[in-house]
């Protein structure tokens, strides 16, 4: 009970960070670029779509901030046996990343809103640089912490205990080097939906289409490139995991039986239990051998296998995680993959044909394909975090072993309670804010627009 | 034992030192920004005192927190389940204040922004009163098991001396925010701040001077206090002078940073070697060493903070010394209408500066 429930509070609480933090990410390089744009060519438009999307990215950042002082709390506070354990080397690079990043991230982003006139522009445009720096290195630590729940490295055991002995086999880990260029790679398809999105929005509705059409573009440059390389790389950490978690693949397929070589079925019926004969609809021959193991006709070791292996080697108990959730997981993220990336050769083929500011069918789908990149992001957390269940850590320690023993029921109900509540209000607030200010027009231009006049700075 | 174990302690003890003497007058600024600002344009130039700063401060207490896990899993784990519900409410207080800053001047409705300043106010108040009553309670002893678990309930967190040092916190905040804003303000607003800083000077002279003591009765059987106690006590008597003085703002802010400091350092010296003690047994206490990582992660660790720290001090430092500036109400009147702020389009208030 307590440990399902601590589980829904840590789910909850990280896929609902998780929305905000490949925004930050993908808006701070977007936006980083645009005022590059600026100190190069001059333009004013260029100055006035930086101040637009910086205004949205500084949203989003408040929120990715005080969600992120929950994740990082939320380890001691619910998962104590796990810290006490653990710590030694998952607190490692979270301590890395409050030194490297979060400082970086936080300090350079007030010198980035207020120093418009107190910084010469090119130390100010590095401050901008310095912002996503360090969205990228908060993401680089904490991705290696997550990639050793996944697959522990760089540890010996003493006395029963993990103990770390390698802090560069964290960094060099298979599953951090790939699921790391995921995340940035899912980070910038994130970024430049939200980008092609408002711009579409700008097109259709606004005053400003000769400047809106500037980012439209830019975005779409950016998303047809960043969606297809999450998908290759998307497709190599599937290779990995196969290796290091057998069973997380496995269940994404709900294989029960050992196959090989094994097909992809594009939906299933059923199948949640290894009694129940899945009605598979539509195979692809050899798909999942490919996806799983990159060769024709690899093997894939199914899940009632890998259970009788894993009750011989960590003693019994039922080491399967919800198929269901695997399942269904990969297929949200793969297919939305595909037609994001349908929806972005599309839109370059409308700049091809000049035609990306006239095509209303176009920015109307643009508009609303916003919310894709959040589902398929939450989508391929669930099938990474679930499909390690129910180890906490692959192959050291059980979930439901890493629980705070302290914790009542009644405590954890009412911190999710309140969590929910507070959560709910600020994506509320968030949501509604973002679109307001998504609906703005441009900031006007400059009279003159002499360039070293200075730019006022934002404030509160 | 590794020699980086006490070395790791006093790390974080100057992790938590660092955030309360620079968020600390963020809290206090919270607290103060609607006595001190009486109209919307004051409100914002207060709020505007720490705008480029306080993400920057709030930083210091992920940090501790996350040194903490990395140095002394046990501490860490320990403490932040001990206080699970108690660090909820303090989470809650931090998102208020956060979004408080960011939201409040994207909307132009007046009921919005009120509605932001208290959530701004009752976080800043909060949010060092409940870290207060944690740290407290680190000194004055829980009931842990020999499991290194916490055994008491919700209510065995409220002990009196915990308590005490909350309040005493949130004393400290206030005078250091006042003197704050008397140091970064201009015109009446400074003059408001004069005269709050010098309605809170006794009361946070009289907590510091009775946290002191108590503090020192709590761990020790000695008569006479140590440096770190005295210097408290110094400290807070001479801001409590300072802000009577009429052109004394930089050392009343300077004594007001001091006392923050000795108060926080005085309940880590006081807690040393252990880190939290259980009142269940003393053989149950946690100390530095059984709660201490390994000497490879801490060596590690220590190889990244020399090379990180002085780094993110000097462009910390630098970005005080970029908004050195006084903020004046006088930049956020707005002529005709008020417009919310927005990156782009100033609002009518934000006349550039000469």
């Amino acid at each position: 009970m307590n440990v399902d429930l601590a589980r829904w509070q840590f789910a909850f609480v990280t896929i609902n960070h998780f929305f905000f933090v490949p925004i930050t990410i993908g808006l701070a390089f977007l936006t980083a670029l645009l005022q590059t744009a600026w100190y190069r060519s001059k333009r004013d438009e260029y100055l006035r779509l930086t101040r637009f999307f910086g205004t949205l990215l500084v949203i989003n950042v408040a929120i990715g901030v005080v969600t992120g002082l929950v994740q990082e709390f939320q380890f001691g506070m619910d998962w104590g046996a796990y810290s006490r354990l653990v710590g030694n080397i998952f607190g490692a690079p979270l301590a890395m990343e409050g030194l490297a990043a979060f400082f970086l991230e936080s300090t350079f982003l007030g010198l980035w809103l207020f120093g418009w006139d107190r910084l010469p522009r090119r130390v100010h445009l590095a401050t901008i640089w310095a912002v996503s720096l360090g969205t990228v290195l908060s993401a680089a630590f904490i991705m290696a912490a997550n990639s050793w729940m996944q697959h522990p490295v760089g540890y010996k055991m003493v006395n029963g205990k993990p103990q770390l002995n390698d802090i560069w086999a964290l960094f060099t880990n298979p599953v951090f080097v790939w699921g790391y260029s995921k995340v940035l790679f899912a980070s910038l398809v994130t970024g430049a939906m939200v980008m092609l999105a408002v711009s579409a929005w700008q097109l259709r509705h606004g005053q400003d289409k000769d400047v809106f059409v500037r980012t439209a573009r830019l975005s779409l440059v950016v998303l047809v490139p960043a969606i297809l390389f999450t998908m290759l790389v998307g497709d190599e950490l599937g290779v990995i995991e196969a290796r290091y978690q057998p069973m997380k693949i496995a269940a994404a397929e709900a294989q029960w039986t050992t196959c090989q070589p094994c097909s992809f079925s594009l939906f299933q019926i059923g199948g949640g239990n290894n009694d129940q004969v899945p009605t598979q609809i539509i195979e692809i021959p050899h798909l999942l051998s490919l996806l799983a193991t990159n060769t024709w006709n690899g093997k894939v070791i199914g899940m009632t296998p890998l259970q009788n292996q894993y009750s011989k080697q960590y003693g019994p108990g039922y080491y399967v995680p919800d198929v269901f959730i695997q399942y269904w997981g990969m297929r949200v993220m793969a297919y939305l993959a595909v037609v994001v990336t349908l929806i972005g050769l599309w839109g370059l083929w409308l700049i091809r044909r000049k035609k990306l500011a006239t095509s209303r069918l176009f920015l109307w789908v643009a508009t609303w394909a916003v919310v894709l990149p959040f589902l398929m992001n939450t989508a391929g957390w669930l099938l990474t975090e679930s499909g390690r269940q129910p180890w906490i850590v692959q192959g050291l320690m059980l979930t439901k072993n890493g629980i705070s023993p302290s914790l009542s029921t009644t405590w954890i109900a009412i911190s999710l309670g309140v969590f929910v509540l507070v959560y709910a209000v600020i994506a509320t607030v968030e949501l509604l804010l973002m679109i307001k200010y998504a609906r703005q027009s441009l900031p006007p231009p400059r009279a003159g627009a002499d360039v070293d006049q200075p730019v006022p700075a934002v404030q509160y | 034992m590794s020699g980086l174990v006490p070395f790791w302690f006093i790390v974080i003890a100057f992790f938590w030192t660092g955030f309360f003497i620079l968020e600390g007058f963020d809290f206090g600024v919270g607290m103060l920004h609607d006595l001190v600002g009486t109209d919307e344009a004051s409100r914002r130039a207060a709020i505007n005192t720490i705008g480029p700063l306080w993400d920057g401060n709030e930083v210091w207490l992920i940090v501790a927190g996350a040194a903490m896990f990395a140095a002394f899993p046990g501490w860490y784990a320990t403490m932040f389940s001990a206080f699970n519900l108690a660090l909820v409410l303090v989470l809650v207080a931090l998102i208020a204040r956060g979004l408080a800053f960011e939201y409040r001047g994207k909307r132009d409705s007046p009921n919005w922004r009120r509605t932001w300043d208290t959530a701004l106010t009752a976080g800043s108040l909060l949010a060092p009163l409940l870290i207060g009553v944690a740290l407290g309670d680190l000194l004055h002893g829980l009931p842990i098991d020999s499991a290194q678990n916490y055994t008491g309930s919700f209510w065995d967190l409220l002990q009196p001396y915990g308590i005490f040092t909350g309040i005493t916190l949130v004393a400290i905040c206030a005078l250091h925010g006042a003197t704050f804003l008397e140091l970064k303000t201009t015109g009446d607003m400074r003059q408001r701040a004069g005269h709050l800083a010098r309605l809170v000077a006794p009361f946070t002279a009289a907590a510091v001077i009775g946290f002191i003591i108590w503090t020192h009765v709590t761990h020790t059987n000695a008569f006479f206090l140590n440096p770190i106690e005295l210097l408290a006590v110094l400290a807070v008597l001479a801001a409590a002078w300072l802000v009577y003085e009429p052109h004394r703002h930089g050392f009343a802010f300077a004594a007001t940073t001091v006392t923050m400091a000795s108060c926080i350092v005085a309940i880590f010296v006081g807690l040393y070697p252990n880190v939290m003690v259980s009142t269940t047994s003393t053989a149950n206490n946690l100390t530095v060493h059984n709660t201490a990582s390994p000497a490879y992660p801490l060596k590690v660790m220590t190889v990244v903070a020399i090379v990180l720290l002085p780094i993110v001090l000097a462009y910390q430092a630098w970005s005080y010394y970029v908004f050195r500036r006084r903020v004046s109400a006088q930049e956020f009147q707005a002529p005709a209408h008020q417009e919310p702020a927005q990156a782009g389009v100033p609002a009518a208030g934000d006349a550039p500066r000469p």
